[in-house]
Order: C-alpha cells, then structure tokens, then sequence
C-alpha cells in the first residue's frame, strides 16, 4: 500500500500527503525517513520551478504542505540523526520592505539544496540580522530588497554586522527587485545575485559545497 | 448605426457641458480627446498621445514631500495645477493619487502605511499586504451577504475604529419590530459602537472635502482644455481577493484548496466590479475606466491557471463595461508577456493595454490590430537615465509600437521620483517626433 509520499507532494496532493504521514508514522516507520522523502520531493517541485514547469503558486502551496508534514513529523523526531546541512543562512527582507514572495522563493531553494536556513520575515531591523547571526554562528547573510527606498537599509544592516564585529565570519549576498552591482557596492555587501538558483550556487561556492 | 462606445467617445470628444475658459481651450480640449479616442480606436490620430501617469511625482517636483500631499489637499491641488501648466499633458489626473490621509487615519486603517508616521515623509505611501481574512470566514459569507461581510467582517478587521461594528447585528435582519429592532438595535446604543460611528462620520467629513476639491479641480482642469484622466476604477476580481482579503500567498493557495468557492466568489464580484466602474464613470462622463492589474503577471501563476482564475472573470468585468460604451484601461503591472495571447481576445478598439514590462514588438504583433498600446518608458530611466537615453527609448517604442496609430506614451507605472528634465522630454519629445505624416 505504500503510496509514495515523494510523488504525493510533487503533485501538490495535500490531504493524501498529510494522510500517507500519518500512516507511515502509525506503522512504526522511522520519521526521519519521512522527512528526507519530503526534502526529496521539493528538490524535484524547486526543478521544476527552475524549469518553468512549476509557477510561484505550486511553490508556495508546497510549502503550506511541507510545514503540516513538519508539524506531523516533528514531535517524533530525534534531535541527534538530523542530517547533515551544508551551512548555516540568515535571510530576512530589509526594514521599510514587506516584499517577502522573491525572498521566500529564495529560502524555499536554499533550503531545498541543504542549506539550514533562518527566515527572519519581512520589514527586520539591522539588530534583528545581527542578534540572529550571532545566536546561530550562520555563513552567510542574504538580504532582500524590492524598493529602491531600501537601498540605504541594504547598507545600514551591512554597517550593522561591521560594528557587531561579524563582517570577517559572514558572506553577505543582496537581491531582489530593484538591487544590482551598483547597491551591492553602495552596501558594502559582497555580491549581488538576480534569482534563487543564483543564490543557490554561490552560496554553495562560499561554504564549500559545490 | 455608431456603437456604443463610438457614442460615448464622440460626446467625450465634443465637450459638450465644459464651461472653457476661452476658445483655444476648448480647441485644444477636442484635439487631445481625438487624439485619445482615435488611438483607442485604433484609428492614425495627428500625433501620439502622452500622457504620463504622475504618482507623487507633481508634489516632490514642486518642493513638497509626500506627507504634505496626502495631508494637505490644498497643497496637492496646487502642485498638480503647476504640473498641468508645465506640462501639457493629453489628459491629466489632478491630485488624486494624494490620497486623504486624514480620512484613513480616522478609520485607523491598517492596509497603508503613511509618510510622515510609519514611514519618512519623502516616501510614498505604502500597501501593507497580509491575510486579513481566513478562507472559512472569507468564502462563504461574502457568497452569501457581500455587503454583511464588508461591514461586519472586513473594516472591523482592516479598521482598527471600527472594530466594534463585528458586534452589530446583520443588517439583512433588520425586519422591524422586536427582537429584530427593538432589541438588535442595542448595539447601537453602547459606547464602543458609537465610537466606531463617530469615527465614520469623521471619516465622512474628511472624504466630502477632498472629493469637493477634486470635483472643482475636475472642473478647472476641462476648462483649461485637457481631458480628465479616466473616469472610473474598477478591478480584477481575483486581485479584489487577494489584496483585499486573502493576500498574494492565500489567494493562491486558495486556487488548489477551494477552487470552486474562488471561482465562485470572483463570479459574485463580476457584477459589483462593473457596477463599481460604471458608477464613477456616468457620474464623470468619462470614458475610461481604469484597471490595475496585481497578482496575474509572469510568473505569478501557470498559463492554466490565468486562464481558468485570472482572465475569465476580468473579462467578464471589461465585457460589462465595453457593453455599456466604456472603455477598460488595464495597467499590467509586471511583466506580461506570456499572456499577450490571452489577453488578445477581446472586441476591436475598445480598450487601452498599459504595459510595465512587456516584449514590446511582439505586443505590437500580437495585439496591436486589436487594442491601443500603453506606456514604453521605463521608470528607471525616467529616474536616474540621461536625455539622450530618454530619446533612444522614447524613439523606439514610437517606431515599433506607434507605427500606424494604436500607442499612448506614458511610463509603465505611476511614477514618484523623476528627474525633471527626463519628464519634459519624455512630453515635448512625443509631441515632436510622434507626429503622423
Ligand atoms: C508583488 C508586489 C507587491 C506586493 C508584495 C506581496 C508580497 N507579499 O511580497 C504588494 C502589493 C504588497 C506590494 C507593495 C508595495 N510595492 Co510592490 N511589487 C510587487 C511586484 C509586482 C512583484 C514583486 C515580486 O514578488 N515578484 C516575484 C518574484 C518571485 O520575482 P523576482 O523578483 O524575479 O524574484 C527573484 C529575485 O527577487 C531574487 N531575490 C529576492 N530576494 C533575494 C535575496 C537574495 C539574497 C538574493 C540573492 C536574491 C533574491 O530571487 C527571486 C526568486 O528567483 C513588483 C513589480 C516587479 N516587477 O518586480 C512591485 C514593486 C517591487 N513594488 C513597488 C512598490 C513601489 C510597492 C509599494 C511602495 C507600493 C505602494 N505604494 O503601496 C508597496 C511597498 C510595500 C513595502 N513597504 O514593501 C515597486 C518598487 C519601485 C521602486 N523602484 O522602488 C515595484 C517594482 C512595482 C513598480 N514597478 O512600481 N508590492
């Protein structure tokens, strides 16, 4: 009877997802197992998102899936077998900036490819990044913008992590509307990518897991 | 026998009703009106329209800051009037993009941040998005009493002093007699709903004294010989979902988890979408009516998806309007390209198309037997670009869009900031180039 959850999900079929969770943890069944299906299968909705297949609202519905499979599944987990994550991302959107449906998609493709990633939301102040830089020891910081009236909040969170003394252990990376080369060297941050796979290889670039 | 919309369109062009201030006003009044009714109807008019959609742009151009324009509708009033005499616009909006504050402050509105209170007085003001409403408090209420659900679900939650109306009784219950009356009507008398009540009347207040202003506006803005913008607003029923109630993300996901209930629901609002647009419009006389497209862009949703979600309902809206004479003017926020198909499906010279991002040939291509082209100029240039660059782009769009008629210049959305030469040569450079051999 095993119905596969990783298909399941792929094609967005919410309740069966939520229902073969329920069963395969009733059957005694490790949650880990579940939990790596459920990465497997949004690796393969964020291809399809990278090939045009899937459009912003397949993602955004996975995602809603995903967390009831989390809720399910967490209370069952260990904390020793968790796997492995290739490093540790900070990302929020800039304060003045609610703009949260690119970086969202951003998070999702980190997250998907390995990355532990710490979403801080929308409109986060300059402390809010730098309190959780520290609290996590994260790699990388990814800040999103959509208004070029943020461009000086882009700086102010980079200045932010200079003066808390982080600068030298996190990579800083812009993107989102309206940022380029030209913010990104305003900023003092230390690249500017244009879209989520972007970001993906050039996080992987700076933590080593290319 | 002329069509509805040729109808509509000839008494707009006639001015007939306008108090001009002399006769050169009313000479120019009726060429910028044929100029814009023969593009719409994709007829060579003289020269391209421009009309360029100022946002805030009249009020920072002329030493105000955004807090100024929304707070002081005197001060708004005047720098737009500077900017019509600058500019010479083919058709011209006033200040109605400086929206009252004061009215949405005494609602303590939650759906807009205002510069000068949350956000410095230099911005523009700013949409604050979210869920406002679950889809089990949305659906079938709005199904069943739209206007029961606006009062009594909606402003409580998106006005912070009004609040208190969840507590009053469903007007469609409001039969007379006891119990129904003598009874509900208590919730009228306590002093939290009054409050609410008081808030509205001064909400009431603020909104007369700036729709007076702009009614007098109106009225100076025709007699000097330039055509109003539009003449009415109205929606696509799946962005009213999504901005207003259920967010970008909850619209969406409601597009898989209750398909049919959205369906529904945008079929409800068909009818209030027209009624809302044609309300406006027959009390201005204008022709237009406005559209402004959010959540249907590239990307936003499948091609499926648009055409199941998206365009059926929108269509019927613009189909409404169209019938009646009007004419739907829909800026496409975003980019568009993947839906220039789609959209093509609509009657001959009866709409306006108002680009951001778009393949602007293939727009041509594909749509420009069919509908009048809008925009061409890029924000970015018209804020941080040279002149030469402003003539490079504005030559373009003119050859390829303008070629044979059917193209309004215009930016592809309501611009704040702008350099001001970058604005006087996007006008004076349309009306030079653009004309029609
Ligand atoms: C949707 C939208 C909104 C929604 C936001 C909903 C939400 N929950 O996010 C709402 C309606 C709320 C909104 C509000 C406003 N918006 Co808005 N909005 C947009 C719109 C149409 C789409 C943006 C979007 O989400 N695209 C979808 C994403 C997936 O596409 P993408 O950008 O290609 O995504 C990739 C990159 O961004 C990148 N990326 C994103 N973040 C990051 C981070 C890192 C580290 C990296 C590496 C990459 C990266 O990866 C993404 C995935 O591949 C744009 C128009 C446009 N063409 O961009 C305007 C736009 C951004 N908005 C604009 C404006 C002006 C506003 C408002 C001020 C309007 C107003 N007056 O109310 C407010 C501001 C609110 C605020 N304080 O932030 C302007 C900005 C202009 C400017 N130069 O500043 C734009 C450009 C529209 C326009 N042309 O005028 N908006």
């Amino acid at each position: 009877m095993t119905e596969n959850l990783i298909t399941l999900l792929v094609e967005l079929k919410e309740q069966d997802c939520l229902r073969v969770t329920g069963e395969r943890l009733e059957a005694g069944e490790d949650p880990h197992k579940i939990v790596e299906d459920a990465r497997e299968a949004m690796k393969i909705v964020g291809q399809r998102f990278a090939d045009n297949v899937y459009f912003i609202p397949d993602l955004v519905y996975s995602g809603k899936i995903l967390e009831q499979i989390s809720e399910i599944v967490k209370p069952k987990l260990s904390q020793k077998s968790q796997p492995k994550r290739l490093g540790k991302f900070v990302i929020g959107s800039v304060a003045g900036d609610l703009h949260d449906i690119g970086k969202n998609l951003v998070s999702f493709m980190l997250d998907v490819s390995g990355f532990e990633v710490f979403d801080l939301g929308v409109d986060v102040p300059a402390q809010a990044f730098v309190d959780k830089i520290k609290e996590v020891e994260a790699e990388v910081l990814g800040l999103s913008g959509f208004l070029t009236s943020v461009y000086q909040a882009m700086k102010d969170t980079v200045e932010a992590v200079k003066t808390a003394g982080l600068r030298d252990q996190v990579k800083i990376m812009i993107g989102g509307g309206v940022m380029d080369d030209e913010v990104k060297k305003f900023s003092g941050a230390d690249a500017y990518r244009p879209d989520a796979m972007a970001a993906v290889t050039l996080a992987k670039e700076w933590i080593g897991g290319a | 026998m002329a069509d509805k919309t040729t109808e509509n369109l000839e008494r707009w062009c006639s001015g007939e009703g306008i108090d001009f201030i002399n006769g050169e006003a009313e000479a120019a009044y009726k060429r910028r009106a044929r100029r814009i009714a023969d593009v719409i109807q994709l007829k060579i008019p003289d020269r391209v329209p421009i009309v360029p959609s100022f946002g805030m742009f009249p009020y920072l151009d002329n030493g105000l800051t955004c807090e100024e324009a929304v707070f002081d509708y005197e001060k708004a009033h005047q720098a737009a009037m500077k900017t019509l005499e600058e500019f010479e616009p083919d058709m011209f909006l006033g200040s109605g993009y400086a929206f009252p504050a004061p009215l949405f402050e005494a609602l303590g509105y939650k759906q807009i941040r205002w510069p000068g209170q949350e956000i410095p007085a230099h911005y523009v003001y700013q949409f604050v998005e979210d869920e406002y409403v679950k889809a089990e408090e949305f659906y079938d209420h709005y199904l069943g009493d739209p206007s029961d659900f606006m009062l009594r679900v909606y402003l409580p939650r998106v006005c912070s002093q009004l609040t208190p109306l969840e507590r009053i009784r469903p007007f469609a219950e409001s039969f007379g007699y006891y119990l129904t009356m003598c009874g509900s009507y208590a919730y009228f008398g306590i002093p939290e709903v009054q409050e609410a009540l008081k808030a509205l009347m001064k909400a009431g207040e603020e909104s007369l004294k700036w729709v007076s202003i702009l009614g007098k506006q109106a009225e100076e803005i025709v007699s000097r010989g330039f055509p109003l913008f539009e003449g009415g607003e109205s929606a696509a029923p799946y962005d009213l979902v999504g901005d207003w109630f259920r967010g970008t993300a909850g619209v969406m996901t409601d597009m898989y988890r209750c398909p049919d209930k959205l369906l529904a629901v945008m079929e409800k609002l068909v009818p209030i979408s027209i009624k809302m647009g044609l309300d406006l419009a027959k009390d201005t006389g204008h022709p237009i009516i406005g559209f402004m497209l959010h959540k249907g862009a590239d990307g936003f949703m499948s091609p499926e998806q648009f055409n199941t979600f998206y365009w059926p309902p929108l269509k019927k809206v613009m189909m409404g309007l169209i019938e009646e004479g009007f004419v739907p003017l829909l800026l496409c926020e975003g980019e568009y390209t993947s839906r220039l198909e789609t959209i093509a499906d609509i009657p001959k010279g009866k709409c306006i198309y108002w680009f951001e991002k778009v393949d602007w040939a293939r727009a041509k291509e594909i749509l420009g037997e069919t509908v009048c082209i809008r925009g061409g100029v890029p924000a970015s240039i018209l804020f941080s670009g040279t002149v030469q660059q402003m003539k490079d782009c504005l030559k373009e769009v003119i050859d390829v869009v303008g070629k044979g008629g059917g193209l309004i210049v215009d930016c592809g959305l309501w611009f704040d900031e702008a350099k001001h030469e970058n604005v006087k040569t996007m006008v004076e450079f349309t009306k030079e180039y653009g004309v029609y051999r």
